[in-house]
């Protein structure tokens, strides 16, 4: 049988410029050729394109996440699934991932961000899980610029108008600002779900024969290429004319997917299923049968469409949203579509899943497309880019290679001997030049000689900084109760839910920091996995396992390139200190605006058990006389701090270009003396300093809920920074404890076992007045006014 | 006495009524589906909150046609209990079953928190079990819960009272700062002239367990049961 696919009538003709318009270089347009033995049809090029994206294929990215650690005690997934999964205990499993959908949100706020949380929320479904929590961190430009304030309500508009409508409570996440972003903003959304051991789905097509189902909304034209052009490219100046690549959310419909899906995978009949997200019904049905080694014949005349005469080109890129493609056990289909019926999703067959391993489609019973699967999976491209140093590192090694296309070649008997390709070096010469990080670049304009503010004053301008000031205006639009189970909701140092049908917590936060990892991509990113590990731990729970977006610039950028390197190395580092595997992840590459890249944010999610929910810690005071104290684990410095953004350091900086030194091993001894210090029920309250130093933290520790407390403390001085400073200075190391005097001995006894010394510095009082010293004396109502104050003073509503 | 919590498509908050009911009350309670009008025998129907049908049109304008509310419809006349909350309150609304209407809260965005209430009457099937000018805590968590009647049924329902909860400050007065989506009289929850349909836009539901922020909610599902 030599059927060979044809191009219809009112096809363009395929030709290697029309490949480059459809981001692939002529290298890999050749690749394609000697894979098919002949030239793509338009709807195979199509494939390939969004298939071979960066997007989808991680051919920049994959060689170096293979350096993560994956496997750990408890870890119930191999990498590749949808999301990763961890064993929690009684019998349950926490399934969660984390993912960007950035460029659309610059374009189209409101729906980027919304379809954002609806994809990540459909692959924790297509494990067989059942969402039960949203985390997003959200990256913005400076405020002043009105249309930074209308993406600001666009985003969380969108993250609301979606979550809260499909019923998966928001229960945290980060929001920062910095001018590095002004022209690339970053939405990375996380989704947690809950499974019973032994009951995930697969996403692997295992049977031949199969009938594959397509459930959900009709396809339509929104969102074609959006993984290829929109989230695989560069910005220029004419972004907005991309709006017609991003796709539309329905909620409604999602919902009904969700219960319909986990219905249906109740009755048993369904081998397999995944969402269709980037790239649509192309890449899930070639992915769900390559896991198997399989291959897939879908009839497109079959799938449900909004408008008659789509082309099979628009068909099978469509991102139309919530869809989902299962793969039933041959002969019980109808107890599938019953499912769906009976929750008024449509649903139908379209199409089997086949021995021979190749993507075959038809419309009209002509065959449209016919491609080797592996060639679509896991035989896509792979780069070896150059990695280079920006020339302000310096000292680091650099690791110069020329880049190397190493894809898997076609096996010799597919393809004669003449055509193998040899290929060859990419271009090194054609990237544009290094751009050395300048500091300038990652953050905000910097008055250098501005003089130095009295302490109050520099602790008043801490609070009224959107990036450390409430995010009540944002999160009080989200819906973070929803499934009664949030015990500790937003504005907490991590959230916590209880796991209903057991004694059980589940602590979840979500952590960047872009300003260490402009400094140092490297100890920067250790940073981050920290921070998001000790966040776990101030609530008392124990870090179970990692999650990370990594957000970058074009990776053609030797210099881009060397900085996500040392992002995933510093990952690595950490999370095998630690002692946390990374079960999950996703890169977000080309988050640059005409040139101008992004400061290095890997986003770093972290999920944590605690055993019984009963005995978390949260981040704020609880009663007067209690003993206020710190532990400190590493240096602290004024580098990428909130005052050095803010005020800039002056001539006289001493120390303060260094980024504070973290020892992750020590970090791991913190931690487990933080989960212990909680399991004895010894804490009264545990809140991580971060943004805005010590001072920051203690104000922070009087705002709680009900009442207003205060504090008094004497100025503990860190590393000779000197009194003022030690109150401002950051590092990755320093958590505020509080607790009854009476426990005070225990509680020492907790750290100074493991080495680490637990510093009393004052004490809660009931006068809600925050006094530091002789340098700070302040109400705590007028601090917490100006806390309070500060979102909604810029974003302009003031209720 | 038995409970039914009603599911139309895009219903959130009907586990968690189930959830409050059955595991933290233990009381028998069956979920009712929206195609089917039977009640199994419940005596008192939660609607819960939710989007049902995506509330892309006015909110609860489509769950009113829905075969259930029919029964429920019945159920009110017959003098059984009917609770809306949310959701379901503005379903009820749409149905005629409860004066007034819900529309969008005054700064136009969906507000997620807990506020302070004040019962304004407290001898109803609803309220029995609170004390009038009692203060209790519910979260909210609405898009559209600003409360709007013309005026002389907003004068009559309050003559009846008919108004059971208000949005007030910390310490029970009135101002619009209390009052976090603008309803007209702060008004967060009435009855029929019955006395036995009730919509609420605060969630008892979710607060009925100290560790998830309050148990103020088990008043008002613990008044129902007084009655019964």
């Amino acid at each position: 049988m030599a059927e060979i696919p044809l191009g219809l009538g009112g096809d363009p003709d395929v030709t290697p410029e029309l490949a480059r318009d459809h981001g692939l270089v002529a290298d890999e347009y050749r690749l394609i050729e000697r894979w098919l033995g002949r030239r793509p049809t338009f709807t195979e090029l199509g494939v390939f394109s969004v298939m071979w994206s960066e997007h989808c294929s991680y051919k920049s990215s994959r060689r170096h996440l293979r350096m993560l650690p994956s496997r750990g005690a408890g870890v119930a997934t191999a990498p590749g699934e949808n999301a990763g999964a961890v064993a929690i205990g009684d019998g349950y499993l926490a399934v969660f991932k984390l993912e960007s959908h950035n460029h659309p949100s610059y374009v189209e706020p409101y729906q980027g961000a919304a379809t954002g949380v609806g994809g990540i929320i459909r692959d924790v479904l297509a494990m067989g899980a059942r969402p039960v929590a949203s985390l997003n961190s959200l990256r913005f430009g400076v405020l002043d610029d009105p249309r930074m304030a209308y993406l600001v309500r666009g985003v969380v508009g969108g993250i609301g108008g979606y979550g809260n409508c499909v019923g998966v409570p928001t229960v945290g996440g980060e929001v920062g600002f910095d001018p590095a972003y002004n022209k690339n903003i970053l939405v990375n959304a996380f989704c947690l779900g809950l499974a019973r051991e032994g009951e995930l789905a697969s996403a692997a097509a295992r049977v031949v024969d199969a009938p594959v189902i397509y459930a959900g909304s009709a396809t339509g034209r929104d969102g074609i290429h959006g993984a290829s052009l929109l989230a695989s490219a560069e910005f220029g100046a004419g972004s907005e004319s991309k709006r017609p690549t991003v796709q539309v959310g329905d909620p409604f419909a999602e919902k009904l997917l969700i219960e319909a899906c986990l219905e249906a995978l109740q009755t048993g009949a369904v081998a397999a299923l995944q969402d269709m997200g980037a790239a649509g019904l192309a890449s899930s049905s070639s992915e769900m049968a390559g896991r198997a080694g399989f291959g897939v014949e879908l009839d497109l005349d079959r799938v449900p469409l909004r408008e008659p005469g789509l082309s099979p080109y628009e068909i099978v890129l469509s991102e139309s949203q919530e869809r989902m493609l299962l793969v039933a056990y041959p002969g019980r289909e109808s107890e599938v579509l019953a499912v769906f019926e009976k929750w008024d999703v449509s649903a139908c067959v379209v199409g089997r899943i086949t021995r021979e391993a190749r993507w075959r489609t038809r419309l009209a019973g002509g065959l449209v497309a016919d491609i080797p699967v592996r060639a679509l999976t896991t035989d896509a491209p792979s780069y070896e880019r150059p990695v280079k140093p920006p020339a302000a590192a310096g000292a680091q090694s650099p690791r110069p290679k020329g880049a190397q296309l190493t894809s898997a070649q076609p096996a010799a008997a597919e393809q004669p001997a003449s055509t193998r390709c040899e290929l060859t070096q990419f271009a090194a010469g054609s990237l544009e030049p290094a751009q050395p990080l300048s500091r300038r670049e990652v953050s905000a304009p910097l008055a250098s000689r501005r003089r130095r503010p009295a302490p109050t004053e520099a602790l008043r301008a801490m609070l009224d900084s959107p990036n450390i000031a409430s995010k009540r205006w944002v999160y009080r639009q989200y819906d973070y109760l929803v499934q009664s189970n949030t015990v500790l909701g937003p504005g907490s140092d991590a959230a916590l839910l209880r796991v209903k049908g057991t004694k059980r917590g589940l602590a979840l936060a979500v952590d960047s920091n872009p300003r260490a990892c402009a400094l140092d991509p490297y100890l920067g990113a250790i940073a981050t996995v920290c921070e998001a590990a000790r966040n776990v731990a101030c609530v008392g729970a124990r870090p179970l396992g990692i999650t990370d977006c990594l957000n970058y610039g074009n990776p053609e950028r030797p210099e881009i390139m060397w900085q996500f390197v040392r992002g995933v190395e510093g990952i690595r580092d950490a999370a095998l200190a630690l002692g946390i595997p990374v079960v999950s992840g996703n890169v977000s590459f080309y988050n640059e605006t005409e040139g101008q890249a992004i400061p290095p944010t890997p986003t770093v999610a972290i999920v944590g058990g605690l055993d019984d929910v009963g005995k978390r810690v949260s981040s704020f005071f609880k009663s007067p006389d209690d003993v206020i104290a710190f532990v400190k684990s590493g240096t602290l410095s004024l580098a990428a701090s909130e005052y050095e953004a803010l005020f800039g350091l002056g001539e006289e900086h001493g120390n303060g270009l260094k980024l504070a030194q973290i020892d992750p091993e020590l970090q791991k001894t913190l931690l487990e003396a933080l989960t212990q210090a909680a399991d004895r029920g010894l804490l009264s309250s545990a809140h991580d300093v971060s943004s805005g130093g010590l001072a920051t933290a203690l104000a922070e520790g009087c705002f709680g809920c009900e009442k207003l407390l205060g504090a008094e403390v004497t100025i503990p001085e860190f590393d000779g920074l000197g009194p003022e400073r030690s109150l401002f200075a950051e590092g990755t190391s320093l958590v505020v404890l509080s607790y009854a005097a009476a426990r005070r001995d225990e509680v020492g006894q907790i750290f100074a076992h493991r080495g680490l010394k637990l510093e009393a510095i004052g004490q809660v009082s009931g006068v809600p007045r925050l006094k530091i010293g002789s340098l700070i004396d302040e109400d705590c109502r007028a601090l917490l006014a100006i806390y309070e104050r500060a979102l909604p003073r810029r974003l302009g509503e003031g209720d | 006495m038995r409970w039914g919590v009603v599911t139309f498509p895009g219903s959130l908050d009907d586990r968690d009524v189930l959830y409050a009911l059955r595991e933290v009350m233990g009381q028998d309670a069956v979920s009712l589906w929206h195609k089917d009008e039977r009640l199994y025998g419940a005596e008192c129907v939660v609607l819960p909150g939710g989007f049902s049908y995506g509330d892309y049109l006015r909110c609860g304008a489509l769950a009113r046609f829905a075969p259930i509310m029919n029964s429920v419809a019945r159920l009110a006349a017959e003098g059984g209990v009917v609770l809306g909350i949310c959701n379901g309150f503005q379903v009820l609304c749409e149905a005629r079953l409860l004066p007034g209407a819900l529309t969008r809260n005054r700064s136009l965005s969906f507000i997620c928190e807990r506020v302070t209430l004040r019962v304004e009457n407290a001898s109803t099937p609803l309220t029995r079990l609170l004390s009038p000018g009692e203060l209790i805590r519910l979260p909210i968590k609405h898009g559209e819960g600003l409360y709007v009647a013309p005026e002389q049924e907003l004068r009559r329902i309050e003559e009846r009272g008919q108004v059971l909860l208000r949005y007030v400050d910390a310490d029970g007065g009135l101002s619009a700062q209390a009052n976090p989506n603008g309803s007209m009289n702060a008004i967060a929850a009435v009855a029929n002239e019955s006395f036995n349909v009730f919509g609420l836009m605060p969630h008892p539901e979710h607060a009925v367990e100290a560790c998830l922020g309050g148990t103020h909610g088990l008043k008002l599902f613990g008044s129902l049961l007084q009655g019964a």
